[in-house]
């Protein structure tokens, strides 16, 4: 069974737009998070992909997956503490709530 | 093609299809909590793409971070910040359109490069199994391997810290 | 041996310089200083003359600039021509300087008059020594302006300040022929140096048109420095200066540099029978004229004004016919017996206070000196032998004689005996008869009796080196071949006649017949108007061409004033509204770019603001945005 790799690769771009989608569109700073773990389990697949198509090792490919996937682990520990701190300090998760950032 | 052969290109495909669309409710419904269930058959499901690929270690690791550790951790923090029963809010802000106009112009950019890319694929397709991932870990790539474990440790002492409350 | 004669002048000048500057410390020492210079250049010029009679000449001169390659030079040229006017200039000269002591003596502007008398003699000598036309031009002119001040030297009489402008002026009428003649001559000669002008270049040029119309011109210049007609206007009224002024400038020196400058370019007119002819003709004119105009006057010093002209007159009518050692002897003698009968007029206007001779009388018993120089002089200038005036005034007939107009000849006689009359007639008038004046008079001091005596001694002896006696000595000093020389005894006989004649009927008219002259006016009285008024010559000029240019300058100042001043006021008020636009452009359109600067700044930043939203997501998207951006760029090269 050979999936042809533009399948493939298709597919996962698809995936990680809509990713993108949630990272631009949702309002909860929790959502956005739950986004982003989703654009990077879309790369994860095409570099598993990558590695077993092409002339790559597939070492490469997984062994790269497993540091994106610890990475991932890392930030959503760090972003979600943020947000609980935010959440402590401004009583909301809403992000269009936030703008301490506007002049 | 035989007949497992056949009925696995179909599950895969079903399983491609199936994962968009529980990525796409995921990023789409109000419920936080329904949007954190949805992501974990997400997670799940993109395992299950990894045993399709047969990186099958691969697909252990993420059931046990993604859906384990990470899904967990989520759950957390939802638990902790919602206004729990209020799911009329919306959960999306005004970008919607424009977003969705941008995106559909970015794929509209990169679904025919890649259509049009030649490809050099191998013929066969290439396996690996947790040995040699082992052994490529602590062999060729043991410095970023320490580095991520160091960038880890940090992650999590910084995480602490920040959500630490002040007394 | 005389070195250096360019001191001659520069003596007088350094006197003029000094007094001019210094004369407020010497006051009444500053006539020494005159005195001193003008002895100073007599004697050097003395000595020069001495040279020149031994057969040396004086030539020195630097290049002042080229024109076209042909050098103008400016340079000292002593001849005998020139020796004998420096021994004019200079002896003559320096005894009017003495005199002045003792005439100008209680003057307010004692020093003055001495620093102008200086500046006279060193433009008058700088214009005997000149080598050059242009050069002599120069000094022409500084001759004029010199006397011009001297003749308004008292200016706040309104009549002297006239008198001198009228002389300037008419002198620069002629100045002006001179200078085109100068021009003329040198375009066609391609020279100027007096030293050039000798019988073979104008041959060189003979029948040439130019040449004619250059020599008429410069005989112009002659006509107005030397009072000929019709420019003899402003001799009389130059008599308003003071009477030393009268004897050295409009006498013995600066009229006779017309004189000298016909004589100079003898050459010239000589070989030009036509211009020749106009010369003589003027002169005749002249001096028949002013001897007519001579015969009625009543002040003093006008009756010897026109007596000058009129012995100009002759002098000019000499070098007409051809008679240039003639019309040159003449010119000396006139200086001695001329400035003798000025200075002795002086003398009896110093001693009775009065000009008009119908107030005199009587003088010769209260002024004996004066009286016995006076009587010389005139015997001189009647022309009675052995006197002076008699050996020049016969070399002059007999060239007139000889030559091709007898009526010259004849106009002459008739002047000559006019001239015995009208001077006898102010000699009678003022010395003889019952004392008519109201104050006392008495004799001058002797410094100004001292140079009469000297003069006088001059008119007797000095035409002796021209007389036969002498075998007609300076006839041959000046010329290396003058004129036949030789005594006609026929135009002897005639002017001795005519002067006795003259003599006789001054004699029988005032002495013998008081009454007599105011029948003859009566009986003639068109006549004796007609003299007395000059015939009305001023008069006519004053309506004609006067009139004419005092119009003219009436319009010039005109159109000054309109054109001119309506100019410069449009300048100013165009000056004013452009100020005011550039006010209103300052005001509007760049304050209005510095407030738009700032207004635009103010609006662009309110747009530019709004991206800064402080919201993430609005961040994300606009990442997205560029992620477009950056894609579609490296996919499309």
């Amino acid at each position: 069974m050979s999936i042809p790799l533009t399948h493939l690769l298709v597919f996962t771009t698809l995936l990680f737009l809509v990713g993108l989608y949630g990272v631009l569109t949702r309002r909860n700073a929790v959502g956005i998070l739950i986004s982003i773990e989703i654009m990077l389990n879309a790369v994860n697949i095409n570099f598993v992909a990558f590695g077993s198509t092409l002339k790559t090792s597939p070492d490469l490919g997984q062994v790269f997956v497993i540091f994106i996937i610890v990475l991932a682990a890392a930030t959503a520990a760090v972003g979600l503490a943020i947000v609980l701190a935010i959440y402590r300090n401004q009583k909301t998760i809403y992000m269009d709530e936030i703008d301490l950032l506007k002049w | 093609m035989s007949f497992f052969g056949s009925l696995a290109t179909v599950s895969f495909y079903a399983v491609l299809v199936g994962v968009l669309a529980v990525a796409i409710l995921t990023v789409t419904t109000r419920n936080l909590f329904h949007a954190a269930i949805f992501l974990a058959f997400t997670l799940l499901g993109v395992a299950l793409i990894y045993f399709f690929l047969h990186a099958e270690f691969l697909a252990g690791v993420q059931i046990l971070l993604y859906v384990g550790a990470i899904m967990t951790l989520v759950i957390f923090a939802i638990m902790l910040t919602a206004k729990i029963g209020d799911p009329s809010m919306p959960q999306s802000n005004h970008q919607r359109l424009p977003a969705f106009v941008g995106l559909a112009i970015l794929s509209f950019i990169l679904i025919p490069a890649i259509l049009k890319m030649p490809w050099k694929t191998e013929d066969a397709f290439q396996t690996t199994n947790a040995v040699q991932i082992g052994k490529a870990l602590m062999g060729e790539f043991v410095f970023p391997f320490e580095v991520i474990s160091l960038v880890l440790l940090v992650a999590l002492i910084g995480a602490i810290v920040v959500s630490r409350s002040d007394q | 041996m005389v070195t250096h004669p360019i001191l001659i002048p520069l003596f007088p000048l350094a006197s003029f310089i000094v007094i001019t500057f210094f004369g407020k410390w010497f006051k009444e020492k500053s006539a020494w200083i005159a005195i001193l210079a003008s002895a100073a250049s007599c004697f050097i010029s003395l000595k020069a003359i001495a040279q020149v009679i031994h057969g040396t000449t004086f030539y020195q001169s630097f290049v002042w600039l080229t024109i076209n390659q042909i050098p103008l030079e400016f340079g000292i040229s002593i001849d005998p021509l020139a020796a004998m006017m420096l021994f004019v200039v200079t002896f003559v000269g320096t005894l009017i300087v003495i005199y002045s002591t003792g005439y100008m003596h209680d003057d307010l502007r004692y020093p003055r008059f001495f620093a102008y008398l200086s500046l006279f003699l060193f433009s008058m000598l700088g214009l005997v020594l000149s080598s050059t036309l242009v050069q002599m031009y120069l000094f022409w002119e500084l001759v004029g302006l010199c006397s011009y001040f001297l003749i308004g030297f008292w200016f706040e009489k309104k009549s002297a300040a006239e008198a001198g402008r009228k002389a300037f002026i008419t002198n620069r009428i002629g100045d002006i022929g001179f200078f085109l003649g100068i021009a003329t001559f040198f375009y066609a000669t391609r020279t100027v140096r007096f030293a050039d002008i000798q019988p073979e270049l104008i041959h060189a040029h003979a029948g040439s048109l130019v040449l004619s119309i250059s020599a008429l011109l410069l005989f112009c210049g002659a006509v107005g420095k030397s009072a000929q007609f019709p420019l003899h206007v402003w001799l009389p009224d130059a008599m308003e200066g003071p009477t030393p002024v009268s004897a050295l400038i409009h006498a013995a020196t600066m009229v006779a540099a017309g004189i000298y400058l016909v004589a100079r370019l003898f050459p010239l007119f000589h070989a030009l029978p036509h211009v020749s002819e106009v010369v003589a003709v003027i002169g005749t004119i002249t001096a028949f004229g002013a001897a007519f105009f001579a015969l009625t006057q009543l002040d003093i010093k006008k009756v010897l004004a026109y007596s000058t002209i009129s012995q100009l007159g002759y002098m000019m009518a000499a070098l007409g016919v051809g008679g240039m050692t003639a019309g040159a002897f003449h010119l000396m003698t006139h200086a001695f017996f001329k400035a003798l009968l000025f200075l002795g007029a002086g003398s009896v206007i110093h001693g009775t206070g009065v000009q008009d001779m119908r107030e005199m009388g009587g003088l010769r018993k209260s002024m004996p000196i004066t009286f016995w120089t006076f009587a010389v002089a005139t015997v001189a200038i009647a022309g009675i032998p052995p006197l002076s005036g008699f050996w020049s005034k016969d070399e002059i007939l007999t060239s007139a004689f000889e030559s091709d107009h007898l009526i010259i000849f004849w106009i002459l006689i008739m002047t000559a005996a006019m001239t015995s009359f009208y001077m006898f007639r102010l000699f009678f008038l003022t010395f003889f008869g019952k004392t008519r004046s109201h104050s006392h008079p008495h004799e001058s001091p002797l410094v100004m009796t001292i140079p009469l005596s000297i003069l006088a001694i001059g008119s007797a002896v000095i035409g002796l080196p021209g007389s036969p006696w002498m075998h007609h000595w300076f006839q041959n000093f000046l010329s290396t071949h003058p004129e036949e020389l030789h005594m006609n005894s026929f135009v002897m006989t005639i002017s001795i006649a005519t002067s006795v004649f003259g003599l006789a009927a001054a004699f029988m008219f005032y002495i013998i017949n008081p009454a007599i002259p105011e029948r003859f006016a009566k009986k003639n009285w068109f006549l004796y108007a007609a003299s007395q008024n000059k015939l009305w010559i001023d008069e006519i000029y004053q309506a004609t061409f006067i009139r004419w240019f005092k119009q003219i300058a009436n319009i010039a100042f005109k159109f000054d004033a309109e054109v001119v001043d309506r100019t410069v006021n449009e300048v100013g008020l165009k000056t004013v509204l452009v100020s005011r636009i550039k006010n209103w452009v300052d005001q509007y359109i760049v304050d209005g770019l510095v407030n738009l600067t700032g207004w635009l700044t103010r609006k662009i930043s309110a747009v530019l603001r709004l991206f800064q939203t402080g919201y993430i997501h609005n961040y994300l998207f606009v990442l997205l945005l560029g992620i477009l951006i950056i894609v579609y760029s490296i996919l499309n090269t």
